[in-house]
């Protein structure tokens, strides 16, 4: 019973198995991209309000929030970089690294843990060829992660795959599931 | 109704009626099942006529903490100059809660009608609806009605032709436990860390972007149109019990039992008929240790207190825990509990902000210790230095995740004693071996 998966309380070391290479930055808000951030403005009366909704875009845009798009975003808000960073570094849904082209989010809270979500998350570890939670397997498919309650535990145990959420998933559906991954 | 499983009959469905009706997302499967009916009245009434309907219907927030919604209200001093927000907390991130998930993903008008009433209740022309950015179903759904509402012209700039703005907003978080707090939520609307504000001042005087605001719970607000149409009496009067706990309450259950959902009953209903009858009492083979009525941040009870309770504010007081969130974690005797609460732990080590030291070191001390115990490292002195961490956690800091944290540590180590010290003693827990149906 005794869960052997979950390590230190530190995030993992994502940067060292960074693969993706840093290709040259081009610009997030251009077209109808920056015309969505205009739109966005007009909904709060501070330029900052405006904030977690453009890093969703940017993370929507590239994959990923990387510094130059914190950057880019700190431009248009009047902010500084480094506060845009203190903000992005203080959520856990902005990645600060590049993920897995399927980005696998396993409840294990309490009410999902006494569920047995422990054997889904080692399932999906075996199945992805990831190994290690954090870390995007060989062929970039796939970065598995505990996280903490996706607030849907009637469904034990809930599995977000990007902005899919799965419920109700066991050990035995979890090769099912990759198999129908595009 | 006990979503997804059919309507128990004794459930009193008022909010949960139309879960499972995918028709019922819709604008005009909405206005087929009365919607907006409840706010064309509203905007027909004087705002303090509305504030006051609530406050005699007794109407208390779901969010949590239990404040009555109308007091809330008159908060909001009405021709004061100022702008006035309304902010719609869907964070729901409670471990065990996920009843206002299904209100959002199912009848997602409902909250709009609800966040609509709110808004011209107390002043304001603005609502913000703040929902966590994991609920990738309940965002789109919500955006989704909030668009169709603008088009109706329920919403904008004359709100079903009444003259009035109300406008809303959905806005989707980032993954933060602790943006459930108010303050925090204000804070994280503001584009800023969600780090808890000290109080006061209270939000109904500085509260978004430094102006009057309220904030109440999805389920809250979602309550307010049925009130309207049906009175403050017809909601009194759903009580089997203390008339200072009003209405219908949706719990959602979850855990090691037969029929997991989302139940609709009215307040008093005795706890132990719901977990047996309604839920479907425990899995083939097993029994019920104990229960985390209200959420993660309530006191766990033992099974003796949970059949004895009767579900409503006092109730679950009485009962030696509290009625938080509606978030039943049912847990039985398969279940090792110092593994429970470790895990219950180290989400709050995760969800602290960091602000206040001790939430910052208390959490992850906690968690250090309680998961050495459940690894058969512990010794005799740990309880004791766990009760001393969790009483210097309690009341201490600016929000109450610290006290959420020392909470079920504090009454596990009470009320389950023997299987810390079993463990330390290395004697392992044995669960039992039964087959689950």
């Amino acid at each position: 019973m005794t869960p052997d998966l979950v390590g230190g309380l530190e995030s993992p070391d994502y940067a060292s198995h960074d693969r993706a290479a840093h290709e040259p930055y081009t610009p997030v808000f251009t077209g109808d991209v920056k015309r969505e951030l205009d739109d966005l403005l007009t909904h709060y009366p501070t330029k900052m309000a405006a904030l977690l909704p453009a890093l969703w875009i940017v993370q929507r845009e590239r994959g990923w929030v990387s510094e130059e798009g914190m950057v880019e975003v700190a431009g248009f808000l009047d902010l500084t970089p480094a506060y845009v960073k203190g903000v992005v570094t203080f959520y856990t849904m902005y990645h600060q690294h590049p993920v897995g082209k399927y980005f696998i989010q396993v409840c294990t809270t309490s009410p999902c843990g006494i569920c047995g979500a422990e054997d889904v998350v080692k399932a999906f570890l075996r199945h992805t060829n990831t190994g290690e939670l954090g870390i995007t397997s060989q062929d970039g498919r796939f970065t598995v992660i505990e996280v903490e309650c996706l607030g849907a535990c009637g469904f034990a145990t809930p599995v977000m795959v990007n902005e899919e959420c799965i419920e109700s998933m066991t050990p035995e559906k979890v090769p099912e599931l990759l198999a129908r991954l595009p | 109704m006990g979503y997804p499983h059919h309507p128990h009959p004794r459930e009193t469905t008022v909010l949960s009626k139309h879960f499972g009706e995918a028709d019922a997302r819709t604008l005009d499967g909405w206005k087929k099942r009365g919607g907006y009916k409840a706010l064309e009245k509203a905007l027909g009434m004087q705002p303090a006529e509305i504030v006051n309907l609530i406050k005699e219907s007794g109407l208390r927030g779901r969010g949590g903490a239990g404040f009555p919604t109308g007091m809330k209200w008159s908060f909001m001093k009405p021709g004061d100059g100022k702008p006035h927000y309304l902010c719609c907390n869907a964070d729901e991130s409670e471990p065990g809660t996920f009843k206002d998930r299904e209100l959002m993903r199912w009848t997602p008008h409902a909250l709009v009608e609800g966040c609509a009433i709110g808004a011209y209740a107390i002043g304001a022309e603005t609502v913000y609806i703040y929902i966590r950015g994991e609920f990738t179903e309940p965002l789109h759904w919500m955006e989704q009605a909030v668009k169709e509402a603008y088009a109706a012209g329920i919403i904008g700039k004359n709100a079903m032709g009444s003259g009035k703005r109300i406008d809303v907003y959905v806005h989707k978080g980032a993954g933060a436990y602790i943006c459930g707090e108010e303050t925090a939520l204000m804070e994280s609307l503001e584009g800023r860390r969600g780090n808890p504000r000290i109080k006061p001042p209270f939000p109904a005087v500085s509260g978004v972007f430094g102006k009057p605001t309220t904030i109440n719970n999805v389920e809250t607000l979602v309550a307010t149109a049925p009130i309207l149409m049906n009175g403050a009496d017809w909601y009194k009067n759903m009580s089997l019990s203390s008339p200072k706990s009003t209405g219908t309450k949706l719990f959602s259950v979850c855990g090691n039992v037969q029929r997991p959902g989302t139940y609709e009953v009215v307040m008093g209903f005795p706890f132990k008929e719901f977990l047996y009858d309604l839920c479907g009492g425990p899995l083939h083979g097993r029994k019920f240790k104990a229960v985390i009525p209200g959420g993660a941040s309530v006191p766990i009870q033992t099974m003796e207190e949970a059949e004895a309770t009767l579900m409503d504010y006092e109730g679950f007081v009485a009962g030696g825990s509290m009625l938080g969130s509606g978030g039943v974690i049912v847990i039985d005797d398969a279940q090792p509990m110092v593994t429970v609460i470790a895990r219950l732990a180290r989400f709050f080590a995760h969800e602290s902000c960091g602000q206040c030291t001790q939430c910052r070191e208390g959490t992850a001390w906690t968690t250090k210790i309680v998961e050495r115990i459940r690894d058969g490292d512990g010794t005799v002195e740990d309880l004791d230095t766990l009760l001393d961490i969790g009483e210097q956690m309690t009341g201490k800091t600016i929000c109450v995740l610290s006290d959420s944290c020392a909470v079920p540590v504090i009454s596990g180590i009470k009320k389950f004693r023997g299987e810390f010290e079993a463990l330390i003693q290395g004697r392992h827990f044995h669960p039992v071996t039964a087959a689950v149906a």
